[in-house]
C-alpha cells in the first residue's frame, strides 16, 4: 500500500508493527508537500526542523510501547492556531512576523499524544471567507482543478487531506469553514457543537460561534482526531464540563431504525440539481440500511445569512481590536506622528479588504442607534432557529442536507459579487447558528455548473449530517455506515 | 444606505486607515449588504429573548489565583517596536480623532 494513501488506522498500524518509522512518513510527506504544494498553495510554511524532531521522538515512544494511535502521525494545522516557537499569522499582513509564545490547548493535545506537525495552512484572512481567496499568501487551489477555489476559510487544510499532504488537519468552523472546503475538496470535515474543543489559543473570529474541528480522509479518523481534542478546558469557560465518549469505539452501530430528517428548505431555490440529486441519492443508501425518512422543515433558514453578517462581523469588530501593531505583529511602513496615525497606518495596511469590510459593519452594527434594528435583532433570530433545531430534534435522530448549494466554483468568479459569496454558506451556517454539530462528507461527483466555462473536471460533492448538541458519537456512526457503503471517501484527486 | 461619510466615521471609529478609493468601493459594498439585511424585518421577533451562549451555560467561574503563564520578556518580544524599562514605546497621543 502507497505510504501517502493510507488513513490514520491504517498508518498507526503500520508504525506499531514497525513496517516504517513516523520519520519515514514524515519525509515522504514534506517530499510529497514539495513537488505538490508550489501548484496547490496550500501551506504557507513548513515547519521541517520540528516535525523531523517530533517524529523521532515519536519513534522512540513507539519503540517503548507507550503509543497512543495518533504518536508519529503527520497532520497539518491551520494557521489560526498559535503554534510555540512557529509563526502563525492567520493568513493576515498584520501577523506576518507573529512567533506566539505558547500552544493553543488542542496543540498542546495533540502534542501531548505524539502527533508531528508538518506545517500551518493556508486559510481566508482571520478566518472571514469562503473561498480562501482573502489570504495574504493568495488562493488555495483546489486540488481536482486547479482554476477553482478549495474553499474557505479552512482552504489548505481541506486540500492537504485531500491532496496526501497530510493524515488529517485542523480547522476552525464559524460559519462552514470547515465544511465547505471539506465538501468542495472531497474530503471528511467535522464541526463539533460548540464547545465541545477548547479555544483557547486560537486566534477570534467570532466567539460565540466558532468551533474547532477536523479534516480527514474518513469518518473513523476524524473520530479518532476528536478523541484527541475534545474535552473541558479551564482557559475555555465555553467548553462545558460533559463527559467525552470514546468516539470510535461504537462507531460499526448500524443505521437500522435510525430516523433521518431531510430539511425540504436545503433542497430548494438555488440548489444546484446534481448537487440535490447526489445528497437525495446518498439519503437513499442509508433508507436501503433500514433508516426511517422523514421531511422536515426549518422555514428560518433563509433568515440565517443576514443574522450572521451582522453577529459574526460585531464580534470580530471587537476581537479584532487588539491587532493594533504594537503589541504584536508588524510595524506600518509609514508610523504617523501620534498615536492615532499610528493605529490607522497599522489596521489600514495590515488588513486586507474583506476585514476591512466587516470589521466596518461590526462597528456600524454595534454603534448607537443601530444595537436594536441590527445587532439585537440578529440575535433574537439566532433564538428562533435554535428553537427549530430543537423542534426538528423531536421528530428526527439526525437531519441530511448538501453541504453548499453548488460544486467550487472559480477562481475569482465571485470575488467581486460579496452576496454571491455569501450565499455559498446559506446551508452551513444555520448549523452554527444553533451550535449543533455536522460532519461533512463525500457524496458523489459532479460537473461545474452555472454557465462557467468548465474544465470538464468531475467536481466533489458534500453532504452534511446534522445533529443535535453534543451528538457527534451519533454523526460518526451514521457518517461511518455510509463509507462503509460505498467509496466516494477514497477518490483521490490527481493533482 | 451608507454615505460615504458614514463611512469615513465608522472607519475612524474602527481605527482603519482608508484611502478614497476604498471609502467608495465601501460605501457601495456595505450598502448593499446592509440592503439584504432587510429581510430580518419579515420576522416578527416581539417576546424573543436574544441568544449569545448557545449551549446554555452562564456564570463560569474559577479561583482567582495566579498561575505560571508566558513570562513577561517573551509577551514583549512580539512587538515590533521599542521597549524600555519592560514596556513598550508607542508615539505620543497628541490630539484627539475629532480633530482629524
Amino acid at each position: 500500500m502507497d505510504i501517502l494513501s493510507m488513513t490514520i488506522k491504517d498508518a498507526a498500524i503500520g508504525l506499531k508493527s514497525k513496517k516504517f518509522s513516523s520519520v519515514d512518513l514524515t519525509k515522504a510527506y514534506f517530499d510529497r508537500i514539495k513537488k505538490i504544494n508550489p501548484t496547490l498553495n496550500a501551506y504557507v510554511y513548513e515547519a521541517k526542523d520540528e516535525a523531523f524532531i517530533d517524529a523521532e521522538n515519536a519513534d522512540k515512544r513507539i519503540a517503548k510501547g507507550s503509543a497512543a494511535v495518533l504518536t508519529g502521525i503527520p497532520c497539518a494545522i491551520k494557521d489560526i492556531f498559535c503554534t510555540k516557537g512557529i509563526r502563525t499569522t492567520c493568513c493576515s499582513k498584520i501577523l506576518e512576523n507573529f512567533v506566539p509564545p505558547y500552544d493553543a490547548t488542542v496543540i498542546s493535545k495533540l502534542k501531548n499524544v505524539g502527533a508531528v506537525f508538518l506545517g500551518k495552512t493556508n486559510m481566508d484572512e482571520f478566518a472571514c471567507g469562503g473561498s480562501n481567496e482573502h489570504s495574504c499568501f493568495g488562493p488555495v487551489k483546489n486540488p481536482w482543478d486547479i482554476s477553482r477555489v478549495s474553499g474557505g476559510s479552512s482552504g489548505g487544510s481541506a486540500a492537504a487531506v485531500s491532496a496526501d499532504l497530510a493524515l488529517f488537519a485542523l480547522g476552525t468552523d464559524t460559519g462552514g469553514s470547515i465544511r465547505e472546503p471539506a465538501s468542495f475538496c472531497g474530503c471528511t470535515g467535522l464541526k463539533v457543537t460548540y464547545g465541545r474543543v477548547s479555544r483557547s489559543g486560537v486566534m477570534a473570529f467570532a466567539s460565540s460561534w466558532d468551533t474547532i474541528g477536523t479534516f480527514a480522509k474518513t469518518v473513523e479518523d476524524a473520530a479518532i482526531v476528536l478523541n484527541a481534542i475534545a474535552g473541558h478546558d479551564e482557559r475555555d469557560s465555553t467548553t462545558p464540563n460533559k463527559p467525552v465518549p470514546d468516539y470510535p469505539k461504537n462507531i460499526n452501530k448500524e443505521v437500522k431504525g435510525l430516523k433521518i430528517g431531510v430539511p425540504k428548505e436545503y433542497f430548494g431555490e438555488g440548489i444546484d440539481s446534481k448537487v440535490r440529486e447526489i445528497v437525495m441519492a446518498a439519503i437513499k443508501e442509508f433508507e436501503k440500511a433500514g433508516a426511517k425518512i422523514i421531511e422536515v422543515s426549518l422555514p428560518m433558514t433563509k433568515y440565517a445569512i443576514a443574522a450572521y453578517y451582522i453577529a459574526t462581523p460585531a464580534e470580530l469588530s471587537a476581537n479584532l481590536a487588539r491587532f493594533d501593531g504594537i503589541r504584536f505583529g508588524r510595524k506600518p511602513h509609514k508610523e504617523g506622528k501620534d498615536l492615532y496615525d499610528y493605529y490607522l497606518a497599522a489596521r489600514g495596511e495590515g488588513f486586507g479588504d474583506e476585514i476591512k469590510r466587516r470589521i466596518m459593519m461590526g462597528t456600524y452594527v454595534l454603534s448607537a442607534g443601530y444595537y436594536d434594528a441590527y445587532y439585537l435583532k440578529a440575535q433574537k433570530i439566532r433564538t428562533l432557529i435554535i428553537k427549530e433545531f430543537e423542534k426538528a430534534f423531536e421528530k428526527v435522530d439526525i437531519m441530511i442536507s448538501p453541504v453548499a448549494p453548488f460544486p467550487a466554483f472559480k477562481i475569482g468568479e465571485k470575488i467581486d459579487d460579496l452576496l454571491s459569496m455569501y450565499l455559498a454558506d446559506a446551508l452551513t451556517i444555520p448549523i452554527n447558528a444553533a451550535g449543533v454539530p455536522a460532519l461533512a462528507l463525500p457524496a458523489g461527483f459532479a460537473k461545474g455548473d452555472g454557465g462557467v466555462a468548465s474544465s470538464g473536471a468531475e467536481l466533489p460533492v458534500g453532504m452534511q449530517i446534522i445533529g443535535p448538541q453534543f451528538s457527534e458519537e451519533l454523526l460518526f456512526q451514521a457518517g461511518h455506515a455510509y463509507q462503509r457503503l460505498t467509496n466516494w471517501h477514497t477518490m483521490r484527486p490527481s493533482v | 444606505m451608507l454615505s460615504e461619510d458614514q463611512v469615513k466615521h465608522i472607519a475612524r471609529l474602527s481605527r482603519l486607515g482608508l484611502t478614497d478609493a476604498e471609502i467608495k468601493k465601501f460605501s457601495s459594498q456595505l450598502t448593499g449588504i446592509l440592503e439584504y439585511m432587510d429581510i430580518l424585518n419579515e420576522v416578527d421577533t416581539k417576546d424573543v429573548e436574544p441568544t449569545s451562549q448557545v449551549t446554555g451555560l452562564e456564570n463560569v467561574l474559577r479561583e482567582d489565583e495566579a498561575r505560571d503563564w508566558v513570562k513577561g520578556e517573551e509577551l514583549l518580544a512580539s512587538s515590533p517596536l521599542e521597549k524600555q524599562n519592560n514596556q513598550i514605546k508607542v508615539k505620543p497621543v497628541l490630539a484627539e480623532p475629532e480633530d482629524k
